[in-house]
């Protein structure tokens, strides 16, 4: 029928981020699980001492198994769009706080015994995967706010239209200029990189950055002039776009440091997690082969 | 002078050009004048290789010239071969400059027009008009003579002319076909409008080509001009491959040279081609002129027409858009029935006569299309003051519906902007969402479902048919089209909201009768965004309903205004002062442009009088306002920085047009880690095109307004579009149909920038070939150089604007696929309350 007051889908209209996602849903489901593994190791007679192959070792590896291969499909569940009710923002909720709980289960199903063995190598996986998890969270929370404030409306694209755009500037302002002053604009044209290398990314330090060393060249020689008389006007122009272009820089090097502070983590946690994978089909492989 | 011709056919568009071919295939004396040197001028004038749709694909086309969707070139060359073929003809650089009757007086037929002077009076002329034989004078002096006129000229106008010396040189052209064909020239693109500024952008976008591009525009700043635009001028002069000359004319033209009048006086500069883009005029002085009179003074109106299209001037037919039907399958089966018309077949049935017949077709009775129309029209009230040829198009848009007694026709808090008449029956108006045993009637001739037309919000009440009962349902166009058309339809459907407006706010036992003079008092005011409907500390007593739009209320705390509440289109302000007396205790701002209705403050007092059931309903609502403003009172001497800031979010929200939004996207940019999954699950859910743009948009205190559709109250995409293609869906989206012509109007009309003009992607390789194998470009909206490697370079460009996931049970995937949980979408009502105030205190 026309007309009908239609439901609309359901949508999450509570206005939460994923860590506080559900009143902290997932995290008290998570504490519970630790707590609950905790009070079982504590409580439950393992003989002839807690590992593994316990009852209580093999119902934690098992959790603690699936709970790895449902963590490992967040990738996916990212990337297939489906029609669906499902929220990311709870898979993500979820995936934080189960995986830290991993720490408890993974740990206590091994019984503390850690060694130079196969086994091991799952369980250091698993931490290295938590633990690059853990600094996702830390940068997670902390820098949008910030990417926010220093992105102050302007796009990543515009951000690098508008350094090109005072590089045509200077590169017709410097047209009157002579050899040495033009070289030195030079310097800020063709020796200058925005991004430069993962270190520089991480770091947004440009020790050698082009348009630093044309600016204090630069202004060296306007102070020089006004020493004497006032200084040439098409200088001061060039000083003026020099500083616009360094403020420019700052701000995209900023931006690019934190959006590659913020994605640099995956390219750990993905392959660490896919090497646990292979690890841990090492691990119960071999547990039961050579049992 | 020539012969008399049996018919002139003024225009050689899809309209003319198909009468004109009919005439030919008839064997009558006819002339077929066109202006230019080229059939055909508007589609002419579409950029190269452009995609001509072929819309409304249920309507059969009746002409002798054959037409399909196809590139503009393909279009042109077969209607050039077919006109050729039927041996039309053709006077080409025919311009008309009038049309006058020859013959006697017709005995009280007079012709009147107004025309507005720019101070605001009216000045009329009254024509005597004469009968036929018409004189057609042409630009070129030169005569013809027709017993009838086929004006089928379009909308288009013509191109405002520079007026000053050397005008007329030939390097000063109108329109600017290809910017890349100019190289190495100075060029002066006059007018600062948008098609001004951008052929200016165009010319001056490679620098290969070395113009030198100088844009004057008359004026001071660039107003009239799209937004974008102006930035993009902008950019292009701070980035030296643009001159800009505000203020400034032109004085003269030499060959080589310009003369420009500026502010700092006059200056000669070598110039070798000017391009005037400085508007249009609107062809209705010139169609005036010729004794056909408009429907009203709207600038939207259409002229008069009989069944046939014949205009208030006897022997002047009026075809195609000028006729008010601007798709091309329409002008042509209108040339070809004017003729047939004019030839004197009278047993013609119009072209959309299947279609009219299928929209009756279910109904009792029995009926022909004609007696259908002419019930419909009789009965309805609001219909009542419309032609023959008004209703079948009027009827083309909306739907006659029969309902048994005790059909639900609407529920409350459906979403709907259609309006309904009663045709036959009766129905009832639940007006007690708690009880629905509460009824009011309505009988035949009345109208409902207006408050969802005019506010543009979810409808009041349910509606049951009371007896077995026929509807129309008149779509919001057609709604909108009828009240600009007819006057009286207008008044009614103004009076009746009113009244409704006030049963329903006051509710308490008020019937009609009572709000007689309350309702005779009342106006209706336009309130510009930004506009204080009542100011603080101001006397006055009026009471106001807001008809649509919306307000914002403030109270000056400290020195400082701050933002109290966000009142939505169906509630009223200024209670207070007529209950208690006393001056305005806060300022009411209008968010977006707005209609309010004005209902004086001695008109509503007799009522109160009369009532007490309403004052104590008034003083209900009050308190609950008054509580709400002590809160933030108590809220700002503890915590002064959280309610500035709530204000800043408010206005800042109110600014970016949530306003009028139903439903935005927000992100909170103290989560969004600007992983894009948001557009890049757009794009995947549709057709892998996104729609919208996380990056881009106006942020305030981390909270970020993205370019995306707010899904308006009164959409203004919808405002011009051709095929009415865009809609309002069943869960209240905004969205555009498979008809899109791709015309790109509602691209322009829409204030915040939300709709993209382009072409669907073709499939790409599956996600896990792309996870595993690199295949294909991945997720989310493939890069340009995919798109242009694998796309057809023959599919149209149509318009893409978000749908908010209708018909995806799990709703917006821009929201499910936040992987931190920062995009969010809301309604003002909810998001522009005291919980804002929480959120940010919190």
């Amino acid at each position: 029928m026309r007309g009908r007051a239609v439901t609309r889908a359901p949508r999450d209209i509570a206005h939460e981020g994923f860590l506080t996602h559900g009143r902290m849903r997932w995290a008290k489901v998570a504490g519970g699980l630790s707590v609950l593994a905790i009070v079982a190791y504590a409580l439950v007679d393992q003989t002839p001492r807690p590992n593994g192959g316990t009852a209580l070792g093999y119902l934690l590896g098992t959790l603690g198994l699936l709970l790895i291969v449902w963590l490992s499909t967040i990738g996916l569940r990212k990337r297939i769009i489906t029609t669906k009710p499902y929220s990311l923002k709870a898979w993500t909720s979820a995936h934080v706080y189960l995986g830290l709980s991993l720490i408890v289960i993974g740990t206590l199903h091994a019984g503390f015994q850690l060694g130079w063995n196969v086994h091991t190598l799952a369980w250091v996986l698993m931490m290295l995967v938590i633990v690059s998890g853990i600094y996702g969270v830390v940068v997670y929370a902390r820098l949008p706010a910030q990417l926010s404030a220093n992105r102050n409306e302007a796009t990543q694209p515009q951000m690098l239209e508008a350094i090109r755009t005072l590089d045509r500037q200077l590169d017709t302002a410097a047209q009157p200029l002579a050899r040495a002053e033009a070289d030195l604009v030079r310097l800020s044209l063709e020796e200058c990189e925005v991004s430069g290398g993962l270190w520089q990314r991480l770091t947004a330090r440009h020790p050698r950055c082009g348009n630093a060393r044309a600016r204090d060249a630069i202004q060296g020689l306007v102070n020089e002039q006004m020493r004497r008389a006032k200084p040439d006007p098409a200088l001061t122009q060039i000083l003026f776009l020099l500083e616009r272009k360094d403020a420019a820089l700052a701000q995209a090097r900023r931006h690019i440091r934190m959006k590659t502070q913020l994605e640099i983590w995956l390219y750990l946690h993905v392959p660490m997690t896919i090497a646990l994978l292979v690890a841990l089909t090492a691990h119960v492989l071999s547990v039961f082969i050579y049992w | 002078m020539s012969d008399c011709y049996r018919i002139a056919i003024i225009g050689s568009g899809p309209a003319g050009l198909s009468a004109a071919a009919r005439a030919a295939a008839l064997g009558l004396s006819h002339v077929l004048l066109e202006k230019t040197d080229h059939l055909s001028d508007t589609i002419y004038k579409y950029q190269k290789g452009k995609h001509v749709m072929a819309t409304p694909s249920q309507l059969v086309l009746r002409s002798d010239l054959a037409f399909d969707a196809g590139k503009r070139e393909t279009v042109l060359g077969l209607w050039d071969n077919q006109t050729a073929d039927h041996k039309v003809n053709v006077r080409r650089h025919a311009e008309i400059k009038s049309i006058v009757g020859t013959g006697d007086p017709i005995p009280g037929s007079i012709m009147k027009t107004v025309t507005r002077k720019r101070d605001g009076t009216s000045e009329i002329k009254e024509m005597q008009r004469l009968a036929p034989p018409y004189k057609l004078t042409l630009a070129d002096g030169s005569e013809v003579m027709a017993e009838t006129v086929v004006l089928a000229i379009g909308t288009q106008g013509n191109p405002n002319l520079m007026g000053c010396p050397g005008g007329n040189l030939p390097h000063v052209q109108y329109q600017l076909d290809d910017p890349a064909m100019y190289n190495d020239e100075h060029i002066f693109v006059i007018g600062g409008g948008d098609a001004g500024i951008e052929n200016a952008l165009g010319l001056a976008g490679d620098a290969a080509q070395g113009n030198v591009v100088t844009l004057v525009n008359r004026g001071g700043e660039f107003s009239t001009a799209k937004d974008a635009n102006v930035k993009a001028l902008m950019a292009a002069r701070d980035a030296g491959r643009i001159s800009i000359m505000l203020g400034t004319t032109t004085r003269s033209i030499e060959p080589g040279w310009i003369v420009l009048e500026t502010a700092d006086g006059e200056v000669r500069a070598r110039c070798d081609r000017i391009i005037a883009r400085m508007g249009s005029a609107p062809p209705r002085g010139f169609v005036e002129a010729c004794g056909v009179e408009f429907a009203s003074n709207d600038r939207l109106a259409f002229p008069k027409l009989s069944a046939v299209f014949e205009s208030t001037a006897p022997g002047i037919f009026v075809i195609g858009a000028l006729a008010g039907y601007p798709l091309i399958k329409h002008c042509m089966n209108q040339g070809h029935d004017v003729v047939e018309f004019i030839n004197g077949n009278t047993s013609l049935k119009p072209a959309d006569e299947p279609i009219l017949e299928a929209k009756f077709a279910g109904l009792p009775g029995g009926r022909s299309v004609a007696d259908w129309l002419e019930l419909l029209r009789s009965n309805v009230g609001i219909l009542n003051g419309m032609s023959p040829l008004q209703m079948r198009e009027f009827m083309l848009d909306s739907q006659a519906r029969a309902y048994r007694a005790g059909d639900v026709i609407f529920e409350r808090n459906a979403p709907g902007s259609s309006l309904f008449g009663i045709a036959e029956g009766q129905v009832l108006v639940e007006v007690n969402p708690n009880d629905p045993s509460i009824t009011v009637g309505l009988g035949k001739g009345e109208i409902f479902g207006e408050v969802g037309l005019i506010s543009g919000r979810k409808r009041g009440a349910t509606i049951r048919a009371g007896t077995d009962c026929i509807l129309v349902e008149i779509s919001r166009t057609a709604a909108l089209k009828l009240m600009s058309a007819v006057p009286s339809a207008s008044r009614e459907v103004t009076r009746v909201t009113t009244e409704r407006s006030l049963l329903q706010i006051f509710k308490s036992g008020l019937t009609p009768a009572d709000l007689k003079d309350a309702v005779a008092a009342a106006k209706v005011e336009t309130m510009k965004a930004g506009q204080a409907l009542i100011k603080e500390g101001e006397e006055g007593d009026d009471i106001f309903i807001i008809r649509s739009g919306s307000m914002v209320v403030e109270k000056a705390i400290g020195g400082k205004p701050v933002f109290l509440s966000y009142v939505p289109a169906g509630s009223y302000v200024g209670e207070m002062a007529v209950i208690d007396g006393g001056r305005r205790t806060a300022t009411v701002r209008a968010a977006v442009k707005s209609d309010v209705i004005r209902i004086p403050g001695e008109a509503f007092r007799p009522l109160l009088a009369a009532k007490p059931g309403l004052t104590a309903r008034l003083r209900e609502e009050m308190s609950s306002r008054t509580q709400l403003n002590s809160y933030i009172e108590s809220k700002k001497d503890s915590f002064e920085g959280v309610v500035d800031m709530y204000t800043g979010v408010a206005n800042f929200l109110v600014d970016n047009g949530v306003g009028e939004a139903t439903d935005v996207l927000l992100i909170d940019e103290t989560l969004c880690i600007g992983c894009d999954n948001c557009e890049k699950a757009c794009a995947d859910s549709h057709d892998g095109l996104s729609r919208l743009d996380r990056e881009a948009g106006r942020t305030y205190a981390h909270l970020h307004v993205p370019t995306s559709c707010r899904h308006c109250e009164h959409p203004h995409c919808m405002a011009d579009c051709p095929p009415n293609a865009i809609h309002r869906g069943p869960t209240g989206e905004v969205y555009i149909d498979d008809t899109c012509i791709g015309c790109g109007n509602c691209q322009r009309n829409c204030p915040y920038g939300v709709i993209r003009m382009d072409k669907v992607p073709p499939k790409r390789p599956w996600l896990i070939s792309w996870m595993l194998f690199g295949q294909g470009p991945g997720p989310g909206e493939p890069g340009l150089k995919w798109k242009k490697k694998h796309a057809d370079p023959e599919a149209p460009k149509k318009a893409i604007k978000c749908d908010m996931c209708s018909g995806q049970s799990g709703g917006p995937a821009c929201v499910r696929a936040c992987p931190t949980g920062a995009a969010i979408r809301v309604n003002p009502e909810q998001f522009l309350s005291v919980a804002l105030l929480d959120r940010k205190g919190g």
